[in-house]
């Protein structure tokens, strides 16, 4: 699967060709009602400092409890990463000041993390796959947000998101361009919302990702890696590598070196910016957390987790070029977000699944991504868009036709057959008719009649012909059949 | 002293159920005595008004006859301890004025049976300090004084203040807490029987947090089945507090009395330190005599690792404050200083808010977890723990019950006389009782006599874990032999 060499990855530079080294550490908001270590809510969007409990703005004596429901979500995740599910596992305190952490120490895990090596197979644009290591994930606290611009000397604190269960998941440097990276993240947030284990809103936040860059020639040690730190969408984390790919090519052949730093991403200018200097590097003085004990379950648990398991994207894909035959290219599309598998699923069901695969991805697909819309907001249901298929695989309406009946159900809506019936869409299939009006035409038409028994492509035109002044209703298999036999061809 | 104050929790709870006296006349007796002792420094706050509306409503459940099991008993609560609608400092500048809107899961369990509450006394601050001297509010003056003479003395810390409170007969019970001695040294410094829990007996949810591994709460009483009492209501389950055991809370009231016969106590050869004064190789020596007496096998034991445990204690202990402090930070609550920007607000807020020693453990627990000193020390210090762990497990598993040893090196001092130049002069006052936080154990320290200034002295029983019943049986055999310790009021 990895079978692709480097060489068409490869940044030109002044001095040859550079090969770029990505890994990523992605926080992923775990799907939960309540937060990591209290009871309060995870509810996005209320005003501001109203989901605070006491723990949450670490008053004096507050203990933290862990929720059981992230734990099993962190497994779970675990699970559809294919990875080392570690039945004991540490919170630690990472210690740094800063006004929205209110406790003064973030609780994450540094040693033991609850989950360990695993992997994510990326499908890539040009057709093939690469599988990206997976280091390992580990649970921790989101802090709250410092707001800026609420007052000319004072900053505000919202102390909403602390303490909201992220998981961080760590990529192996395994990622060679600014597309795989954006193709991982990609599949790395298809499983999360096939899993449910994170909503993987990348606007509200829910998602987001930390990017180590560094470059090397091929073949040699790994450079020194930059952080762009928080990069907040898919484009943006492609934006910011090809960026500071281009950045640390140039400093490096101009003579310079590469000075380890965080950075950050300016979407407006399309260029990252250091954040932090050398001299501000934080020691977090990680230490085992003693208000927690260490996070223990069996592995039975873990098993029953796993027995109830979705299907996830890369077996549902399988499932749907082997036992649907579509193309892999297909059913890459149709399962690379859950709601479109399942629409698909329906549509598909007891019907020629290749004419559903197209019609969701074409008609449907096209028409949404035209007016912006989520699958989940379609005006056409599964069930109509199956009825619309029957009619055209009954011989009640021609390919075309259903076209309009699609458009007639997407702005109006109703029972695909009671339209057909009620706007007379049904196609004329009364072989006399047909014949009919073939007889006219060729009487009318004796040059191309004589054109058509030269050059049978010429009964295209004839073809027309009569789908026109059938008004688009005459079967087009009728039509041809007659006009062969008629023709003498 | 007025009768109603000299009374034993015990006696005072039967004579309220017998309606001898109320539950507002047993509070008034108590705000009286308090107002006249005001020169000790015992408490940082009264609160007469909740004291007499509590005694009110507590009075209102006797007579309906639905009373508690500390029914209108006045208690002071030591200021680590929060208190909904009522100032909690742990007597630190950086908490001023602070007043949590919730009550400590132990407090709340004794307002659920029924106690009153008459104040929040003084401690070292936040509980770092063996003479209570850290504390923001001022020393606390023992209510005891060397023979013929009036040197102020230390009730010893860091509970000082609930320790003088109890043995100048201020209350009839306080709680303290104990993270390497803080309930211990000052019961025996002031003649007091005070005990340290197993680690996890007893909830920490709602209780200023010093080293999180290590502390725990406790009561102060002037006697044994008072110890047990207090006890009974502060321990238990607390789905708040992750470490703490969720097992049933024994009737450790029945256990008083209990006989010792056959059980086999523990002597440690380890602490028999060189030169420890020969008052203290006495009274422990008495003590065991006493216990012989009573029908218990003395046996000597070894603790190998015992001389490890000071040091290690002063690495662990300090790396948790440094980090459990790092909350006071004048953003939310307490003090704030103004600064041009926040990393100088910070600065400025915390050389304010902080004393010397707490500042000086935060530096030592912010070195010790340093990148590339985390190993050195941290690590290292825990590995000690492991170890110090196993010699008493080694020992338990042998057969033994218990493990008596003196509480403290020494009698009270006076206030100013030690660490003024070298800290550690003060840490070596825990040398008896770290071990036993470190390996997290139950122990108790019990009243043994007075020494030849008519100071008193401890004597501390190490129990298996959560067998704090055992510690009560034992203690109640040395309190019967010793006979009670009541300073005479000069104040």
């Amino acid at each position: 699967m990895n079978a692709k060499g480097p060489s068409d990855k490869l940044i030109r530079g002044l001095t040859g060709d550079w090969e770029v080294v990505i890994g990523m550490e992605v926080h992923a908001q775990v799907a939960s009602n309540a937060k990591l270590f209290s009871g309060a809510s995870t509810e996005f969007g209320a005003a501001p400092n109203s989901h605070v409990s006491l723990v949450d703005a670490a008053m004096p004596g507050m203990l933290p409890v862990i929720n059981e429901e992230c734990v099993r979500q962190a497994i779970r995740t675990g699970l559809g990463l294919k990875a080392q599910i570690n039945l004991r596992s540490v919170f630690d305190r990472k210690n740094y000041f800063y006004p929205d952490l209110p406790q003064g120490y973030q609780i994450s895990q540094y040693k033991a993390p609850v989950v360990g090596e695993g992997e994510v197979v990326v499908d890539l644009d040009g057709g093939g796959s690469v599988t990206i290591g997976i280091e390992r994930l580990h649970l921790e606290q989101d802090a709250g947000k410092s707001l800026h611009d609420r007052h000319p000397t004072m900053s505000y604190v919202d102390l909403n998101r602390s303490g909201v269960a992220l998981m961080e998941i760590v990529s192996k440097p395994d990622l060679r361009s600014a597309e795989e990276a954006k193709a991982f993240i990609t599949k790395l947030r298809s499983i999360l919302r096939y899993l449910g284990t994170c909503d993987g809103d990348m606007e509200k936040g829910s998602l987001r990702a930390d990017v180590n860059v560094s470059v090397r020639k091929p073949g040699e040690p790994l450079g020194t890696r930059c952080e762009i730190k928080n990069v907040n969408s898919i484009r943006f984390i492609g934006a910011a590598i090809e960026h500071e790919a281009r950045r640390q090519i140039e400093i490096i052949e101009d003579g310079g070196i590469i000075e380890q730093e965080t950075r950050l991403f300016d979407p407006g200018r399309g260029e990252t910016r250091p954040m932090r200097s050398k001299e501000e590097a934080h020691d977090y003085r990680y230490f085992p957390d003693p208000d927690l004990l260490p996070l223990e379950f069996d592995q039975a648990y873990v098993d029953a987790l796993a027995a109830h398991l979705p299907e996830l994207p890369d077996a549902r894909k399988a499932r749907f070029v082997g036992g649907f035959g579509l193309s892999a290219y297909d059913a890459g599309v149709l399962v690379a977000e859950r709601e479109t598998a399942d629409y698909f699923e329906a549509v598909a069901k007891g019907r020629d699944a290749k004419a559903a695969a197209n019609w969701v991805i074409n008609e449907l697909f096209g028409r949404l991504n035209k007016e912006a819309k989520d699958i989940k907001a379609s005006p056409v249901t599964a069930q109509q868009l199956g009825g619309l298929l029957d009619l055209i695989a009954d011989g009640t309406i021609s390919g075309k036709i259903a076209k309009d009946l699609f458009e007639i159900l997407w702005t109006e809506g109703g029972d695909p057959r009671a339209i057909v019936t009620a706007r007379g869409m049904a196609q004329v299939t009364d072989l006399g008719a047909i014949e009919k009006l073939v007889d006219e035409i060729a009487a009318q038409n004796p040059d191309k009649v004589a054109q058509a028994r030269t050059n049978p492509k010429a009964i295209g035109w004839f073809v027309g012909q009569i789908m026109k002044s059938s008004g688009g209703k005459a079967s087009p298999q009728a039509v041809n059949d007659i006009l062969k036999s008629k023709l003498g061809l | 002293m007025s009768e109603l104050t000299s009374l034993t929790l015990a006696d005072a709870r039967d004579g309220l159920r017998q309606k001898d006296f109320s539950a507002v006349e047993l509070a008034d007796a108590h705000l009286l005595a308090m107002e006249k002792a005001r020169a000790l420094n015992a408490y940082v706050l009264e609160t007469p008004e909740r004291a007499l509306a509590m005694a009110k409503a507590a009075d209102a459940r006797i007579a309906l006859g639905k009373a508690g099991p500390l029914e209108g008993i006045p208690l002071a609560v030591k200021d680590l301890f929060c208190t909904e609608a009522v100032r909690t400092t742990a007597c630190s500048h950086i908490l001023d004025n602070f007043v949590p809107t919730y009550d400590s899961t132990v407090t709340s369990q004794l307002w659920r049976d029924g106690a009153v509450l008459l104040g929040k006394t003084n401690n070292d601050e936040f509980a770092m300090g063996s003479s209570n001297e850290t504390s923001y509010f001022g020393p606390v003056t023992s209510p005891w004084r060397r023979k013929g003479a009036n040197t102020r003395l230390t009730p010893g810390g860091s509970s000082g203040g609930s320790a003088a409170a109890v043995a100048a007969h201020l209350c009839l019970g306080a709680t303290g807490t104990d993270t390497g001695g803080s309930i211990r040294q000052p019961a025996a410094f002031t003649g007091t029987v005070g005990i340290k829990p197993t680690y996890g007996r007893v909830s920490r949810w709602g209780i200023v947090a010093f080293a999180s591994s290590l502390d725990q709460a406790g009561p102060f009483t002037r006697t044994v089945r008072d110890a047990a009492i207090l006890l009974r209501s502060m321990a238990g389950h607390d789905d708040k507090d992750t470490t703490c055991a969720d097992l049933p809370v024994p009737d450790y009231e029945a256990a008083v009395g209990r006989s010792v016969k056959g059980l086999r106590i523990g002597v440690p050869k380890e602490y028999r330190l060189d030169g420890m004064p020969a008052e203290i190789e006495k009274i422990w020596e008495q003590g065991r005599a006493w216990l012989k007496a009573a029908g218990a096998e003395l046996v000597e034991v070894s603790l190998p690792h015992t001389k490890y445990a000071l040091p290690a204690y002063y690495i662990v202990a300090p790396a948790e404050a440094s980090s459990n402090l790092a909350r006071y930070d004048g953003v939310r609550y307490g003090l704030r200083e103004t600064g041009s920007d926040i990393r100088e607000m910070y600065e400025k807020t915390r050389a304010a808010g902080f004393g010397a020693e707490v500042r000086r453990r935060i530096m030592i627990g912010t070195y010790v977890l340093s990148a590339g000193y985390y190993d050195a020390y941290y690590l290292r210090a825990q590995k000690v723990r492991t170890l110090i762990k196993r010699d008493f497990e080694q020992v338990f598993d042998a057969g033994v019950h218990a493990i008596l040893t003196p509480a403290t090196p020494s009698a009270a001092f006076g206030l100013g006389e030690k660490g003024g130049a070298d800290p550690v002069e003060m840490y070596l006052n825990d040398i008896f009782t770290v071990t036993v936080n470190m390996a997290g154990l139950p122990g108790i320290a019990v009243p043994a006599g007075l020494d030849g200034q008519g100071l008193p002295l401890g004597l501390q029983l190490i129990g298996r874990p959560f067998d704090e019943e055992t510690l009560f049986a034992t203690a109640e055999v040395i309190e019967q032999s010793a006979g009670r310790f009541t300073p005479k009021p000069w104040w």
